[in-house]
């Protein structure tokens, strides 16, 4: 059984129809990724999802369970992080703020934090700084341990590589790499090289449909549907 | 230029606003206790008009909710404590400290109360059918204003209502050539007592933590686990009792009041949450703060720019900063 199951999704923004139907299953366990142009619809599947916006019809399965019509807190509960494209960091709170509101209980793990702050040495550094005052990449990292704080099953996580430098993109692909190892993850990028190096098995959603959905490996190898469905050569 | 803000920025920067206002004034009032006089009477006026715009604020910048309604509980507010007040005239006009305070405690119990109910029934059954919807919401919290507005007409009549005041708060202290009026001193002192434990709740504990970032980002709170629309009914409910208290306080101020006294209030209480930016305690604080030094300094210096100087002082501060002296978003 797939961790999550993705079944005839259909979302409408407004009057506008953005997915129009989706399907794919996210296997238990390392990377799943999702591919596609500027808006295909990309982060419209991460957010209905995540319940931001609601699929009619279509639904979400998660561990077998249905989750389409749960309140996005109440899927964020059953270990279900989300990381969007504008990283979401609460810019008034300080870093050590912005980790303690992802807790449940609001008190540290210390092993958890301890090995968020190898992972992210800066976050540790600044601490008691207001995340605003973070550098992009920093933030992309607050964004990324606060989804990691707590024990989570599956984590979202939209675009992250968008707009940072190379080496913290390098810095980024190790973290998703460690995290992988206990924790499954579903990554929509844009950058195709990142998400080679760290998808196993991936899907690729066009215009609101699922154009293709395959291992990694297959789809790294055929430049031809490459060229066809993200209109790039790599 | 540079070298100036930065050094502005660490002695407090746009907190100094208040101050460096009351030090214009000193200089162009001239004579030291008129300005004494003055500024007590601006920081009273400043405090209960942070009353009654915090809630007004957090409920905006959590929901991003435009409630014109929010006039209804300061009137409310103010009719409640008084009518309390007039039931225990006995305890009022007795000589004793202690009766007198216990009936102010009791009406301003009382207005706290109600402003909790009114928060709570006002939140359910106006507020959330029209979530996300600003027209909507403008139109049905300016109806409910009206309803209440008519409300208190039809219970306390239309004819100014006189406000009880306890005997230790009647009259002033005399220093010299100064005169403070004891209520004002009062109403100031109890305003910052609830700015403290306001400021306590939203930065030393976990709830304050939700409300600070849902003010900034609801959706995100919401995928972190956690139901904003709950958090929403006790911030609303909040809000409320605290309005409440703020039309509670200026009831005792005015000692005259009037069922249009709320929405008459709600221009300035705009002015407060504009300038100070939406979702932001410390910033309502701040404007309330400007807003009643400079009427008072503007109503002594040139009274008939008394109605203008709080848009004068608005504009001036949205050409400055777009935002607000201290947005709640950076």
């Amino acid at each position: 059984m797939s961790l999550l199951s993705v079944r005839n999704m259909k979302t409408d923004i407004g009057q506008y129809a953005v997915l129009h139907d989706v399907s794919f299953e996210v296997p238990e366990g390392g990377v799943f990724v999702l591919l596609g142009r500027n808006g295909a619809g990309k982060t419209t599947t991460l957010r209905s999802i995540i319940g931001l916006w609601k699929p009619s019809p279509g639904s979400v399965t998660f561990r077998g369970e249905d989750i389409t019509a749960l309140h996005t807190a109440d899927i964020a509960r059953k270990g279900i992080a989300y990381v969007p494209e504008n990283m979401g960091i609460f810019g008034t709170l300080t870093v050590d703020e912005n980790l303690i509101l992802a807790t449940r209980n609001g008190r540290f793990d210390a092993a958890r934090l301890a090995r968020i702050h190898d992972l992210f040495p800066a976050l540790a550094q600044f601490r008691d700084k207001q995340a605003w005052s973070l550098s992009g990449g920093q933030k992309q990292m607050l964004s990324i341990a606060r989804a990691m704080i707590e024990p989570r099953e599956l984590i979202l996580i939209d675009e992250p590589t968008k707009g940072l430098a190379p080496s913290i993109v390098d810095a980024m692909a190790d973290a998703f790499r460690e995290i992988a190892q206990t924790t499954t993850i579903l990554l929509v990028e844009q950058n195709f090289a990142f998400a080679r190096a760290l998808g196993r098995d991936m899907a690729v959603i066009d215009d609101g449909r699922v154009a293709h959905a395959g291992s990694m490996d297959d789809f790294a190898a055929d430049t031809a549907l490459q060229d066809r469905l993200l209109s790039l050569s790599v | 230029m540079t070298a100036l803000t930065t050094t502005l920025g660490r002695a407090g920067g746009v907190n100094l606003l208040p101050l460096a206002v009351a030090l214009i004034a000193f200089v162009l009032i001239g004579a030291p206790s008129s300005w004494v006089t003055l500024t007590v009477a601006g920081l009273a006026m400043g405090m209960m008009l942070f009353l009654m715009a915090s809630g007004l604020s957090l409920v905006f910048g959590l929901m991003d909710v435009l409630n014109f309604g929010h006039s209804a509980f300061v009137s409310f507010g103010a009719f409640v404590s008084a009518s309390v007040l007039a039931g225990l005239g006995g305890w009022l006009a007795a000589d004793s400290w202690a009766l007198n305070a216990l009936a102010l405690a009791a009406s301003y119990l009382a207005a706290i109360l109600f402003g909790l109910i009114a928060g709570w029934f006002f939140e359910t059954v106006i507020i959330r059918p029209v979530y996300r919807d600003h027209l909507r919401q403008i139109l049905i919290t300016i109806g409910a204003m009206i309803v209440a507005e008519q409300t208190i007409l039809a219970f306390w009549g239309g004819t100014p209502y006189s406000v009880g005041r306890p005997a230790f708060l009647e009259g002033s202290w005399i220093i010299g050539d100064v005169s403070i009026e004891i209520y004002r001193a009062f109403a100031f002192a109890l305003g910052v007592a609830v700015f403290v434990m306001l400021y306590l709740v939203l930065n030393r504990t976990r709830i304050g933590l939700l409300i600070r970032a849902g003010v900034e980002d609801r959706e995100m709170v919401e995928a972190l686990g956690f139901r904003v629309d709950r958090l929403f009914i006790g911030v609303f409910m909040l809000g409320s009792a605290l309005a409440a208290l703020g039309g509670a306080m200026w009831a005792g101020y005015e000692t005259l009041i009037t069922p249009h006294m709320g929405a008459d209030l709600m221009i300035v209480v705009f002015i407060v949450v504009i300038i100070g930016g939406l979702g932001s305690i410390e910033g309502t604080l701040l404007g309330a703060l400007l807003v009643g030094l400079m009427s008072n300094y503007v109503g002594f210096l040139a009274p008939k720019l008394a109605l203008a100087s709080n848009m004068i002082l608005m504009v001036a501060i949205l050409l400055w900063r777009p935002n607000g002296l201290r947005p709640a978003v950076k």
